[in-house]
């Protein structure tokens, strides 16, 4: 047992030897939730009182409190700066967690979509007083088209599982409208769970198809599922084992001639994006997340944003509303007649994600053509210079050359003790946020990392370094001390089993609170 | 590039590294005639200055709803954020983290969304909250179809004054995943009575309270006529702001409600990004959408948080999902959060008691406009009026004079006779005497 792991078993065993008085740790502190710490009398905020005036409520008025606490500013300030404390953030480090795409977020957008031109705009002002914003959303639309060779984009998805949504409802309706009734959509095994979940909330049933000791989507076994009641293929490429599809072409061709359509899910276009055009590859839709590839914030889990870029065979049915120009100015069409007459409906209120519109455009004109092309070039340099240094000590599932991400499965770890948990866990006390763990599903115990184009190689060379050291350690029995980690967390591991057997969902007022308040 | 840290001496080191000759190269999968050899035909890459005047010039095209008075509403609402709300959520360690599935490093974003769940609860008067939805829009429609699921029943009777832009949502999600609507014709007047239409096949009724046309109504009748037939009934929020002042959809016997939360804490964005509050009973909680994070303890024992009950969702049952929704709307939650927070019980009742007497106090003043009629008994902040001619002209011409007056029924209904000289009017804190002045006298003039 090596000078770590005796430490740190020590650790695991004593934690109350780390203990504070206050149960802070130095720059960790301890928050307690915004309801314990109400005070009656307290609010942050300064409104004049109301003038006086006959309500005309009809006799609905609220009866009691709501019971939100009351909090001045600077402890609402101090509480969500605290809160704030306890996460791991791009900005704080590298962020390698496969297919989600954790690149820098310039701060230049944040700005821009914060201009009143744009944030101070309301979304049923008169067509005449947003010409601006309608010309930003064009001009998004118009780099979205060419950087897909794609004919129509659908602006209004809210999210890459919106995106699908919308893709393959375009798909149905387009079925309906040949009169055909196909009920079957093609999704295979590594797939990204929204697809399916897509697919049956579409109506249709889905059958995997299963991959090739390559990796890649099983030619011969998707041809043999191929048949009339095939609605669509629902294909991510680059693959989530990072590779891209190189029969992608003999795949087109198989479904366009079985009738289907081509679904592809386009999370991983920053693999691509500005080298290949997906129209080139025979795709009819694609849904693209602005928050990925073009790197708007992902704000602890949304808002997102999921453009589906259309084939002209689909592009009839697009979802309300329609962006159209002519020589009066922009203008929206936002109901179903005239040229949108065949629209499929409309999939959210408004008119589509705007802050993160502005926030991509100013992204994708910082880097121009030029550099957009240099952004995938470099995540794919990225991803295949970890494959190269860690190949030798960690198990890559598939040889290089990868895209923009690279995945390694535990055969590495056979014999230590050591699960891929464990192994993700530990990365966290090394200061970094863990890859995507357990997906895809295709490998034993998947490791997928991403280090996306804003890295730079000196951070590799010691994300490397850390990963390679973890890995010696786990081959030379240190298992105890891989199952304590992370230690310099807030929290250490949590009891999720016991989170989904009994949830607790929300606060409520202990029974002592609640008799003093009485 | 500023944002790329890679130098040409770093990529040469990498490629022997790899053993690959050029980037090129390492895309030899894509198929030769796929692979573009040089840059598309979009503009080269321009420095901050570049890009700011382009786009300050589109934003300086725009009539900022902040440069006129004001009175939008249909289910946005400018309201004033506090200071302190945006520059929290610009913070980094919110800003830029992922949805936090690595709770030991998430432990900020997991409370701040327990919080948010909590205070959903606690507005609406039901028993739990979900991690937020896309919009309201689409929280209605996942209502619905949480509904279908619970009741087994496949029909949704959809109230007249529901938001269009929800019956919309709805319908669509009913043609694909194949459900029934019933969808009522627009109800200025808010005269429907729904409970003789609940029968053993329905599934849920839509209600929308303040109404679509601004009418606060009881639901509880209602309510018993769907519990008797064993339907659900959804109620929808447009103004969560009316929370602070109107008896919740809790106390009328809601079971699901799902609301646009934009009002508390964002900003209008023309339209989006917001933010959907989704919540019910307890009992249901299997069967709601969407992210949840739920309170547990870690090893040491220290109270903590995780996402939870995430066997409902697609990463785990795949085809089986409650709904393929995964990425939600967290920082605008966290926004709502923070201005919640902020404003507390007493700051958010009487925000709600400032909103509807300026409400009362333009609706008096309006309708003492000849030719205008005003069409509600009751109202929070919102209302609608009839005038003597079509509407959506008056609007243009007032906007002409940097009165935004309201949105005409119109751009919903562009082929009912009946809608053509409607007219809705909002009025938020955010409005002053000048404006609502400036808005009669704009009114008068326009309709001489």
């Amino acid at each position: 047992m090596s000078e770590w792991s005796q430490a740190i078993g020590a650790f695991g065993r004593q934690a109350a030897a780390a203990e504070t008085i206050s149960g802070n740790r130095g720059l960790m502190i301890e928050e307690p939730l915004l309801f314990e710490r109400d005070q009656a009398g307290r609010s942050g905020v300064d409104l004049p009182a109301p003038p006086p005036v006959a309500d005309r409520l009809g006799g609905l008025r609220r009866a009691g409190p709501t019971g939100l606490p009351g909090l001045s500013e600077p402890q609402v300030v101090r509480h969500f700066t605290r809160l704030s404390q306890k996460n791991y953030a791009i900005d704080s480090g590298l962020y390698p967690l496969g297919s989600c795409t954790m690149k820098h977020n310039p701060r230049l957008n944040e700005k821009l979509a914060r201009l009143p031109g744009f944030a101070d705009l309301h979304p049923l002002q008169p067509i005449s007083t947003v010409q601006g914003a309608l010309e930003l959303i064009d001009t998004l639309a118009h780099w979205l088209k060419v950087l897909t060779g794609m004919p129509a984009v659908a602006l209004s998805p809210a999210a890459g599982a919106h995106g699908e949504l919308c893709g393959m409802m375009c798909i149905r309706a387009a079925l309906d409208a040949r009169g055909e009734k196909r009920t079957r959509v093609l999704v295979p095994e590594s797939a990204h769970g929204t697809n399916p979940a897509t697919a049956a909330a579409c109506g249709f049933t889905v059958d995997a198809i299963p991959a090739n000791d390559r990796g890649r989507v099983d030619l011969a076994a998707l041809k043999v599922k191929l048949g009339p009641d095939v609605a669509a293929i629902m294909l991510t490429n680059p693959n989530t084992c990072g590779l891209f599809e190189d029969e992608i072409s003999a795949i087109a061709e198989a479904v366009h001639e079985a009738g289907a359509y081509f679904y592809c899910d386009g999370a991983n276009f920053n693999a691509i994006v500005g080298r290949v055009r997906p129209a080139d590859l025979g795709i009819d839709c694609m849904h693209i997340n602005l928050h990925k590839t073009f790197s708007t914030p992902h704000g602890g889990g949304g808002p997102g944003a999921g453009p589906v870029v259309l084939a002209q065979s689909l592009a009839a049915f697009a979802p309300l509303p329609w962006l159209v120009h002519d020589q009066t100015g922009f203008r929206l069409v936002e109901q179903a007649q005239g040229v949108a007459a065949q629209a499929l409906g409309r999939l959210k209120g408004n008119h589509g994600q705007m802050g993160m519109f502005v926030r991509a455009l100013a992204y994708m004109m910082s880097h121009g053509s030029d550099g957009l092309r240099q952004v995938s070039g470099d995540a794919v340099l990225n991803a295949n210079y970890l494959l190269a240094e860690l190949g030798d000590d960690l198990t890559a599932s598939f040889p290089g050359p990868c895209m923009h991400e690279v995945l390694f499965d535990d055969r590495f770890l056979e014999g230590t003790g050591v699960t891929t948990l464990d192994f993700a866990k530990a990365l966290i006390d090394e200061g970094y946020h863990p890859m995507t763990m357990y997906f895809p599903l295709v490998v034993h115990g998947a490791l997928l990392m991403e280090p996306t184009e804003t890295e730079p190689k000196e951070g590799l060379d010691r994300f490397i370094a850390v990963v390679k050291a973890l890995a010696q350690r786990a081959k030379a029995g240190e298992a105890a001390a891989f199952r304590a980690a992370p230690r310099f967390t807030p929290r250490r591991r949590l009891d999720e089993t016991g989170a989904a057997r009994k949830p607790v969902l929300r606060w409520r007022p202990s029974a002592a609170g609640r008799e003093a308040a009485e | 590039m500023r944002y790329l840290p890679l130098t040409d001496a770093d990529r040469a080191e990498m490629l022997a590294a790899i053993g690959a000759d050029s980037v090129e190269a390492l895309f030899r999968d894509v198929p030769r005639s796929a692979r573009l050899d040089r840059p598309l035909d979009l503009p080269r890459a321009m420095g901050e200055i570049e890009v700011e005047r382009a786009l300050a010039r589109m934003a300086a095209k725009n009539m900022a709803a902040g440069a006129a008075a004001s009175f939008l509403g249909a289910g946005v609402y400018r309201h004033h954020v506090p200071a302190a709300v945006d520059h929290l959520i610009q913070r980094g360690e919110f800003l830029t983290s992922y949805t936090p599935y690595q709770p030991e490093v998430s432990q900020g974003t997991l409370q701040a969304l327990f919080e948010f769940q909590t205070q959903v609860a606690l507005i609406t008067g039901m028993e739990v909250a979900n991690a937020s939805m896309y919009d309201g829009a689409t929280s209605c429609a996942e209502a619905v179809m949480m509904a279908n699921r619970v009741t087994r029943r496949h029909k949704a009777i959809l109230a007249g004054d529901l938001h269009p832009h929800y019956r919309e949502t709805t319908t669509t999600h009913a043609r694909f995943a194949g459900f029934e609507i019933v969808a009522r014709d627009p109800d200025p007047a808010a005269r429907d009575d729904l409970a003789p239409l609940v029968d053993g096949d329905t599934a849920c009724v839509v209600v929308q309270n303040p109404g679509f046309f601004g009418h606060v109504r009881d639901f509880s009748v209602l309510a018993e006529a769907c519990h008797r037939a064993g339907a659900l009934l959804v109620v929808i929020v447009t103004e969560a702001v009316s929370l602070g002042l109107v008896k919740p959809p809790g106390e009328m016997g809601a079971d699901i409600v799902a609301a646009e939360g934009q009002s508390v804490g964002n900003p209008l964005t023309f339209g989006g990004p917001h933010v959907g509050l989704f919540a019910t009973r307890e009992k249901f909680v299997r069967q709601m959408p969407g992210r949840i994070a739920g309170q547990t303890v870690d090893v040491e024992g220290r109270r903590g948080w995780v996402l939870t009950l995430s066997t409902r969702e697609q990463h785990i049952r795949r085809e089986k999902a409650t709904s393929n929704i995964c990425t939600n709307s967290g920082l605008c939650a966290l926004a709502f959060t923070i201005h919640m927070a902020l404003l507390g019980d007493a700051g958010f009742t009487r925000l709600a008691e400032l909103n509807h007497a300026h409400a009362v106090m333009l609706a008096e003043r309006l309708a003492a406009v000849p030719g205008v009629a005003l069409l509600n008994d009751t109202f929070f902040n919102e209302f609608a009026l009839r005038l003597k001619r079509p509407a959506a002209p008056v609007v243009e011409a007032l906007a002409g004079r940097g009165v935004l007056a309201g949105v005409p029924a119109s751009r919903f209904w562009p082929d009912r006779k009946d809608m053509e000289d409607l007219l809705i009017v909002a009025a938020t804190e955010t409005n002053t005497e000048e404006d609502m002045a400036a808005f009669a006298q704009g009114l008068r003039e326009v309709l001489r």
